[in-house]
């Protein structure tokens, strides 16, 4: 029973086709996610955090673990939210507003869970669950996932590829903005100014893995 | 007859329009809604079912308090420290940034009553600045931590402020400003003794010091006096003359460095006067001086408390005091049981 339930979230396809599921695909999705169209460097969404939170390498470790948690859930409620209920009654069109709504109060409610059942989790994502609420790359995941025409279980590997890209984005620009700290920078570009120089910088190093999808 | 038929479609054709345009919008509408709808009732339902009891103390308690998340408490921010409060982890005065009367109103809130306690102020135990001899030319980040990593700092001395002020950057309450001398200066109303200038000061030179305590130590050099002298012209030599003079036995000499004991400091300011390299900083520059009134019963008990011999007179008379000896450390004042003597003139500083 529940294998065949697991089957079904893998390859459940969104169009009612053949259900499908390859390894291959798999890793072209996690690599693309992670490195090739990383949500930040690459495909720029998610920058407000990126920027605001990535002043310390414990923080940008919290947000990152954070995003990746809110990016499955968002993925999936708005995954199955789209093909049960937009789809059937002809309202793709609708797919923006209703995916804010959903992401916003699945997240309201992933947070009293958290805090009931959980208070230590709750304490380690404390305040980034209701700053990512409204984050661009949940948004952006959400959106793409239904773009590309992913099946459940593609969109769902997509979604934690993306968070892990992210963090990954976080966890690099922190320890570089760490290092800034103490380094002789002229008094104008001190702080954001410099913040952005290495964003951009890294978004060019980034530039390189594109060769890796062929 | 055509214009008619014209018309008739024409009406016909607006009817069909405009009952597509209404469900076109009722369509989505009646979506969005019920989606809506049902998602704030998830949540409502959520809200209460999850809902997790707070003590409704926290938040007067989190109303009352500066709300500076300064960290001085040793909790990360207000919130958390209100929470102890009321978990009963830490002391209702705990907050270091509250004034008394905020104490009270926690301590109200919690059903206890607010321990008393001696105001605090940081304070620099270093007077160098421009004094302090550099050792080479610094160039480079201007950080006391960036300094303080290249060879032990551009000044000679290896313990002195570094001058960069670091600590006045961190400080959250503007309590602090860089000095004509190179030395921050701290503006004992505005400081609350939160204790993060203590923390981010690479030479931990500054400490926290009751407020009422005005004589203080200026120096953190352990060398010896020739070199500690050699490296900065205000050092302490450790020449042992402070603890001499002093009349309340309140300065410890460690070494060659010598520090007061402000719990057994009287002000009396003898030390700041003896001190040979002007180590010792007096924060009441102008001294008063003591008067002695006609209740006088001329017991002389002043006299023998007196550091200076600064009172004459015999027994059962009337005592005077020599102006030019009087040093204003009033303990004269605290030793006459008839209180017949006063202090005139005199100015307190800052610091």
């Amino acid at each position: 029973m529940i294998n065949s339930m697991l089957m079904w979230v893998i390859v459940a396809a969104p169009d009612g086709g053949e259900p499908s599921f390859s390894i291959a695909k798999m890793m072209a999705i996690i690599v693309s996610a992670i490195f090739i169209n990383n949500y930040v460097l690459s495909r720029f969404l998610g920058i407000c955090p990126f920027l605001g939170v990535s002043k310390q390498l414990d923080s940008a470790v919290g947000m990152g673990a954070a995003v990746v948690f809110v990016m499955v859930l968002a993925t999936l409620g708005s995954w199955l939210v789209y093909h049960n209920v937009l789809v059937p009654n002809g309202m793709e069109y609708l797919r923006t507003i209703t995916f804010i709504i959903i992401i916003a109060s699945l997240v309201q409610l992933v947070e009293m869970i958290l805090q009931k059942f959980s208070p230590a989790l709750y304490d380690a994502l404390g305040i980034f669950l209701p700053l990512i609420t409204t984050n661009c790359a949940i948004l952006g995941v959400a959106v793409l996932n239904i773009d590309d025409k992913y099946s459940l279980g593609y969109s769902l590997i997509n979604s934690v590829a993306a968070g892990i890209g992210f963090t990954l984005a976080l966890v690099l620009m922190a320890g570089l903005r760490e290092r800034m700290e103490t380094a002789n920078v002229p008094e104008a570009l001190k702080g954001l100014p410099l913040a952005f120089l290495i964003a951009g910088a890294m978004s060019i190093a980034f530039l390189g893995f594109a060769g890796l999808g062929g | 007859m055509l214009t008619l038929a014209a018309q008739i479609t024409l009406v016909l054709a607006t009817q069909q329009q405009n009952a597509s345009i209404l469900s076109a919008i009722t369509g989505p509408v009646i979506a969005m809604g019920s989606i809506g709808l049902l998602l704030g009732l998830g949540l409502a339902f959520a809200a209460k079912k999850f809902a997790v009891q707070k003590d409704p103390r926290v938040e007067a308690i989190l109303e009352v308090l500066p709300s500076a998340n300064c960290g001085g408490c040793g909790y990360p921010g207000c919130a958390a420290f209100a929470i102890a409060v009321v978990e009963g982890n830490t002391s209702v005065s705990g907050c270091t940034a509250a004034s008394s009367v905020v104490n009270a109103a926690i301590a109200k809130i919690m059903g206890t009553v607010a321990e008393e306690k001696e105001k605090m102020v940081a304070t620099i135990l270093c007077n160098g600045g421009k004094s302090a001899v550099d050792a080479f030319n610094y160039s480079g980040p201007s950080s006391c931590v960036s300094i303080s990593m290249v060879m032990g700092g551009q000044k000679a001395c290896t313990y002195g402020c570094l001058g960069s002020g670091d600590c006045i950057d961190v400080c959250p309450f503007d309590a602090m400003t860089m000095g004509d001398n190179g030395i921050p200066l701290i503006d004992s109303d505005k400081c609350v003794a939160c204790g993060k200038c203590v923390d981010v000061c690479p030479r931990n030179i500054i400490t926290l010091w009751p407020v009422s305590r005005k004589v203080v130590i200026a120096c953190s050099s352990k060398d010896k006096g020739g070199v500690a002298r050699k490296a900065c012209s205000v050092a302490c030599i450790g020449c042992r003359k402070c603890a001499k003079v002093c009349p309340a036995d309140a300065v410890i000499i460690d070494g060659f460095l010598a520090r007061i004991n402000p719990d057994k400091c009287i002000n009396c300011g003898l030390c700041a006067s003896e001190c040979p390299t002007g180590a010792i900083i007096d924060g009441i520059p102008v001294r008063p001086k003591a008067f002695i009134d006609t209740t006088c019963i001329g017991c002389t008990l002043c006299t023998r408390v007196c550091p200076t011999d600064a009172i004459e007179g015999s027994l059962k008379e009337k005592h005077t005091v020599i102006a030019d000896k009087c040093i204003g450390c009033g303990q004269c004042v605290e030793k006459c049981p008839k209180k017949s003597i006063k202090m005139m003139g005199g100015v307190l500083s800052q610091q």
